[in-house]
């Protein structure tokens, strides 16, 4: 991969933030944040979409204006009817790419041209060969694939005219459920949840009975408490192939976590000094990038030392 | 197939009831017990069940077909986990055997086994895994079109009436889960394990490795139970402490004044009440959890499960006590956490 090629890219907004600080973050990627391509949409919970849906043809109009792709990222998990009717409003309009996050909207992108998202069950080339096949460009790793298996993939997409995008910064999804886990921790259910997960912008704590920060919770998603953060890998994943870096948007300065990435990408700085940059931002949580190195999720390796 | 045979004229269909065979002793108990189709896994991480001391070797699963196949019963494997790329060999080669030792349909996940299976052996028989997490009628056409899937093991986040309803919209057959121990995440879709002790539960087949299983009890017998570095429950002295799940522990939160559930409660499943509903649900297979559990459970769970449709499909009152009773001790156990000084 030759470093101009590399391409950073801001994946959706996960938790459930006011509608106009939701419009305002992105007025303020399209004006400063130096990255390629936006996803937008609600991939978490049907409810939460209308919410936002005031503000998508301002977001969309900025983000363009500013010479940013945008792709519309499809709901993580399918099963209402009124997440069926999501998927299929986005799947069928014909004027914007989409992101696939569940079986559903691949169902519905037959032969025309998609990325596939990373709540998909992308371990191997042959899945890879089945989905390009169907009109698959872009394919975003599942979180917890190690570095031994991005490298075959990469190596077997190079036949597949596919590009392949890995997330690098921020909370790793790690489960899904049927149930909201925000609307339960306050007593409620889903259909009584009064949009609780609102109180929580970067999603609710839950510590281990010993007090240790574990895991949080985002409606029916749980995350790392954590923030993965690979930028030190960045050279790394660049020599296997992979040319799309994805940030996940939290609620910190989310324009200089992308300058400091698109900094390392470019050769401007260091690994060493992206990382002091990132640190500088004081997080409530501490950096993993266990998963890709094989090990615990958690678990953070000094990579950059090298 | 099953949902035609001896189908009553009370409008309820025979459904096939599938159980769980961890071990080869296991798939005979299950067969004499009454199964109509048993399902099992490879001694290795191409099943959602890779535990040590239980699946089956190539001559095992061979002659356990001829045994089940001898008494009527079907052999069902599962090939359900989703093998990461430059590992696939792995799972092919499973592939090539379910297909060369005649299984009556193998349970695949991935999309690039499910692919491999049906380009290279379009006469066997493929069953969506509940892995795959196809919850909607969409997702599943998906795999119905692309693959041939026959039949779809549904995740078990469904009412019956919304099983009913996909019923009507799919092109294939619906496998039910109606008993045993299930996860709170959606099936196929969960890290947290790898998160926690480095394996993987799609890639390796494992959740909750038991080599990462830490007691540890306090001077006054309590028992905290740890997965890798993280505490997931605490119990005091003398409780039926749980073996150490991430979904099935307690935490705190700021919106909570003391330790709770925060996923759920560490309960089983039993939908044995629900039978009738099921069978009229358009359901055409019951699946029985519990690869891992004893023969003994086996045998109880299969011939309650096999008297209770039989007297259903014969218009008796079926008999579900002896299943209520395999599941009431953990609800009991479960009340008594409750109230524990601790919390």
């Amino acid at each position: 991969m030759r470093d101009d090629a590399a391409e950073l890219t801001l994946g959706p907004v996960w938790f459930n933030w006011k509608p106009a600080d939701w419009r305002d973050f992105y007025f303020r990627i399209a004006d400063e944040a130096p990255v390629s391509t936006v996803y937008l949409g609600e991939v978490i919970c049907s409810k939460r979409a209308p919410l936002f849906e005031p503000h998508y043809e301002a977001v969309t109009e900025r983000l363009r204006a500013a010479n940013k792709k945008v792709v519309f990222s499809t709901l993580a998990e399918v099963m209402l009817k009124h997440d069926r009717q999501m998927v299929d409003s986005v799947c069928t309009a014909d004027d914007v790419p989409v992101e696939a996050n569940d079986a559903s909207a691949l169902f519905y992108l037959q032969g025309r041209p998609h990325h596939v998202g990373p709540f998909m069950n992308l371990y191997n080339e042959e899945t890879f060969a089945v989905l390009a096949q169907r009109g698959a460009q872009n394919f975003c790793l599942p979180a917890e694939l190690p570095a031994p298996a991005i490298r075959a993939l990469c190596e077997a997409t190079q036949a597949l005219d596919a590009t392949i995008e890995v997330q690098v910064f921020g909370r790793l999804s790690l489960a899904l459920s049927a149930r909201c886990y925000h609307a339960r921790a306050h007593g409620r259910t889903k259909d009584s949840c009064q949009f609780v997960c609102e109180n929580d912008p970067d999603g609710l704590e839950l510590r281990t009975l010993d007090g240790s920060p574990f895991l949080i919770v985002n409606g029916i998603q749980t995350l790392s408490q954590d923030y993965l953060n690979l930028i030190g890998e960045l050279p790394e994943l660049g020599a296997l192939g992979v040319s799309r870096f994805r940030l996940s948007p939290h609620t910190c300065d989310m324009v200089r976590v992308a300058s400091s990435f698109r900094a390392v990408l470019d050769r401007h700085i260091t690994a060493e000094e992206g990382t002091d940059q990132l640190e500088a931002l004081n997080l409530s949580a501490p950096f993993s990038n266990g998963f890709y190195h094989g090990k615990p999720g958690y678990s953070w390796i000094a990579s950059v030392a090298r | 197939m099953a949902g035609e045979i001896g189908s009553g004229a009370n409008g309820y269909l025979r459904p096939e009831l599938v159980c769980p065979a961890g071990t080869p002793a296991a798939l005979r108990t299950a067969v004499d017990a009454g199964a109509d189709a048993v399902y099992c896994g490879f001694q290795n991480e191409t099943n959602a069940r890779n535990f040590p001391g239980l699946n089956f070797t190539l001559a095992e699963l061979e002659a356990a077909v001829g045994h089940a196949h001898a008494r009527k019963a079907k052999v069902l494997l599962a090939i359900n986990t989703f093998p990461p790329a430059g590992r696939f060999n792995l799972w092919r080669e499973a592939i090539d055997a379910a297909a060369r030792i005649g299984v009556d349909a193998v349970i695949v996940a991935d999309m690039g086994v499910a692919n491999y299976a049906a380009r290279t052996f379009p006469e066997l028989r493929l069953h969506l895994s509940v892995q795959a997490g196809a919850s909607s009628p969409e997702a599943i056409r998906f795999y119905c079109q692309e693959f041939g899937v026959k039949r779809v093991v549904l995740p078990r986040m469904l009412t019956v009436g919304e099983i009913a309803a996909i019923h009507q919209q799919i092109p294939c057959e619906i496998e039910a889960f109606v008993f045993g121990n299930i996860g709170m995440m959606a099936e196929g879709r969960c890290s947290l394990t790898n998160y926690a002790t480095g394996i993987s539960t799609n890639m390796d087949g494992v959740c909750s490795p038991a080599a990462d299983v830490h007691y540890e009890e306090d001077a006054e017998r309590n028992l905290t139970t740890r997965l890798g570095r993280f505490v997931i429950d605490r119990f005091t002295r003398g409780e039926n402490a749980g073996y150490p799940t991430i979904c099935k522990g307690r935490y705190r939160c700021d919106a909570r004044t003391g330790a709770y559930y925060a996923f759920e409660e560490p309960v089983s499943l039993n939908l044995s009440a629900l039978l009738p509903d099921l069978m009229r649900a358009g359901v055409t297979a019951l699946k029985i959890e519990g690869r891992q559990r004893s023969r003994a459970y086996v045998q109880a769970v299969v011939s309650a499960f096999r008297r209770a449709v039989d007297d259903i499909l014969a218009n008796r009152e079926p008999a579900l006590a002896e299943l209520v009773a395999l599941t009431e001790g953990r609800r009991e156990t479960e009340g008594a956490f409750r109230s524990k000084a601790w919390r």
